[in-house]
């Protein structure tokens, strides 16, 4: 099964495009967008698992730690950088992006929304932090170090002068939500910045 | 238990060296494993490193011993013979069956010794074309080799990018570094100091430089391993219950180089060893000045693999290997094992390397 993110992902991705996936997990999306976009280019993924695991899906995988300066990439070599739910576990979220801006001509993030109504409410009726489908780790053992809501996220576009030039916002059953309740409904959200 | 028998290819038309010499003719020895299918494309070339030889895997007839990298290769192993079509050739320059310093010269009678000319990774990696023509394989699927034999796979990609498919690259290194070549060269004048060596020419004299063989071995030994894995495996364990304030063999360490290295004797050719410690040292392909030519141009898959505790070539080695084919946009992976086995890691067994090995291998 094809994640949500990345129906929209392929969606924004142009044909023969460079791909530069970071945290690329299994491989999927790359093994996605080279089929339905022709893409190539490569995963990093710091865990031999899913070194394996792309391996397996036969995409091209480097074994490197995306919180380290990326010093295999050259500056302007992707057409895209992409960083799919992974944003939170990243010591430095805004000097990786300005990484990923300097390798690429655009940037797509997606992550889960803490904004997220049910997060909202699991905080502030249990009293406890949220623990939901998207993010199912308890506080102690969580690697998400950096989770933010999408308001976060665009407050830090701005400090930072990141550009933001499209932006899709989704509901827990998929559907997209509008752009002024967008915090509150939408459960996941992918931005693609400049 | 596989019987494997070595085979040997005598060929007449002269080698051109890198060096400007020339080989007039030479021998071949190899092995082969599994069977190569109709199409012909199903080939893997295992290129061995310094001390290695042909006899990769399986047995020989009344051999308890395996070959050197029979845990990789075999039926249902990573490289899987019932797939695969290996082969596995005996270098030139070396002392198990090829052409090398200690093999009759033909057109002086006697052996080769000092005289066998200096031999580079490019002229191995020629000399594996002149066999794979010979054995009539139109493409290797794979050209696998780990150290100084990832070097020649990278080679191969670069030389004969229209005969490799995929190039597998393990524990290598692009070119040696100032300490790397410093290790090689105390090696050389171990041997080169004994007595025994004779100026090079000590098979006519009837002589064996096995002191200096010896303690090139076993400088080279200490640096395959790990720090870790030595401590593991001997710590400061003595032969005997104290220590008796003497240079007898007291650690077990001591004991277990000592060991090494007359070993090693027994099974190696002193010049060889100086041939290859050369090869080693005067690797470096992106120097070439057609380097970014023959990059440019090679449509071969590469997979790159370290391991954490290899000093001699580290991942930061393969790391330069990968980052080159990057700039050029090759399709290449890299995957960084951790492992306590030094550079010998490549040599075991280890389930994230193999898998990594038969992910790779399986899908390409």
């Amino acid at each position: 099964m094809a994640r949500k993110d990345f129906k929209v992902i392929s969606e924004w991705v142009k044909q023969d495009s460079r791909i530069l996936d970071l945290g690329c997990g299994d491989g999927a999306l790359l093994k996605l967008l080279s089929k339905e976009r022709n893409g190539s280019g490569y995963g990093v993924d710091t865990s031999i698992d899913k070194i394996k695991k792309s391996l397996d899906n036969n995409i091209n995988v480097i074994n490197a730690d995306i919180n380290n300066k990326l010093d295999y990439f050259s500056d302007d070599s992707f057409d895209y950088v992409i960083l799919a739910q992974s944003l939170q576990v990243v010591n430095n979220p805004v000097n990786l992006i300005k990484e990923m801006l300097r390798i690429g001509n655009e940037v797509i993030i997606s992550f889960p929304n803490m904004g997220y109504w049910k997060s909202r409410f699991y905080l502030f009726l249990k009293g406890r932090m949220p623990v939901t489908s998207e993010l199912p780790y308890s506080w102690h053992a969580t690697p998400n170090i950096h989770l933010c809501t999408i308001k976060d996220f665009k407050q830090m576009c701005h400090t930072n002068n990141f550009t933001i030039v499209d932006e899709v916002i989704s509901s827990g059953k998929g559907s997209t939500v509008s752009p002024s309740l967008s915090n509150l409904l939408g459960e996941s959200a992918i931005f693609k910045v400049r | 238990m596989d019987i494997i028998k070595e085979h040997k290819l005598s060929i007449d038309i002269p080698l051109k060296l890198k060096s400007g010499k020339t080989l007039n003719s030479y021998d071949l020895v190899y092995e082969t494993y599994g069977q190569l299918n109709d199409n012909k494309d199903n080939a893997v070339l295992i290129c061995h490193a310094l001390s290695g030889n042909h006899h990769v895997a399986g047995h020989h007839e009344g051999d308890n011993k395996p070959g050197w990298w029979d845990n990789m290769i075999g039926s249902g192993k990573p490289i899987n013979t019932n797939k695969l079509f290996v082969v596995c050739v005996n270098n030139i320059g070396g002392c198990h069956g090829s052409t090398g310093p200690a093999s009759i010269n033909t057109e002086t009678g006697t052996n080769y010794g000092f005289d066998f000319p200096v031999v580079t990774v490019q002229d191995w990696v020629n000399s594996q074309k002149v066999l794979m023509d010979n054995l009539g394989i139109n493409k290797w699927q794979f050209v696998v080799g780990g150290s100084l034999g990832g070097m020649q796979a990278f080679q191969w990609a670069l030389d004969y990018p229209d005969y490799i498919d995929n190039a597998i690259i393990i524990a290598a290194a692009p070119k040696l570094t100032a300490q790397n070549i410093a290790f090689n060269e105390v090696a050389r004048q171990a041997i080169m100091n004994d007595p025994d060596w004779c100026g090079g020419n000590y098979l006519k004299e009837d002589k064996i430089p096995k002191r200096g063989l010896a303690l090139a071995r076993m400088l080279g030994h200490i640096t395959y391993l790990s720090d870790k894995s030595m401590a593991e495996k001997f710590g400061r364990d003595l032969k005997q219950e104290k220590i008796g304030f003497n240079f007898d063999v007291e650690f077990q360490i001591e004991s277990y180089l000592r060991y090494q290295g007359e070993k090693f004797v027994n099974s190696f050719d002193a010049n060889t060893y100086l041939l290859m410690t050369k090869a080693l040292d005067y690797y470096d392909p992106v120097s070439d000045s057609e380097f970014i030519d023959k990059i440019s141009s090679t449509m071969t898959k590469f997979l790159l693999i370290s391991f954490t505790s290899d000093w001699r070539f580290p991942p930061s080695r393969s790391e330069e290997i990968v980052k080159t084919l990057i700039s050029f946009n090759k399709s290449v992976s890299y995957a960084c094992v951790k492992s306590d086995g030094g550079h010998d890691a490549f040599l075991m067994k280890n389930d994230n390397y193999f898998d990594v090995m038969r992910n790779f291998i399986e899908n390409n």
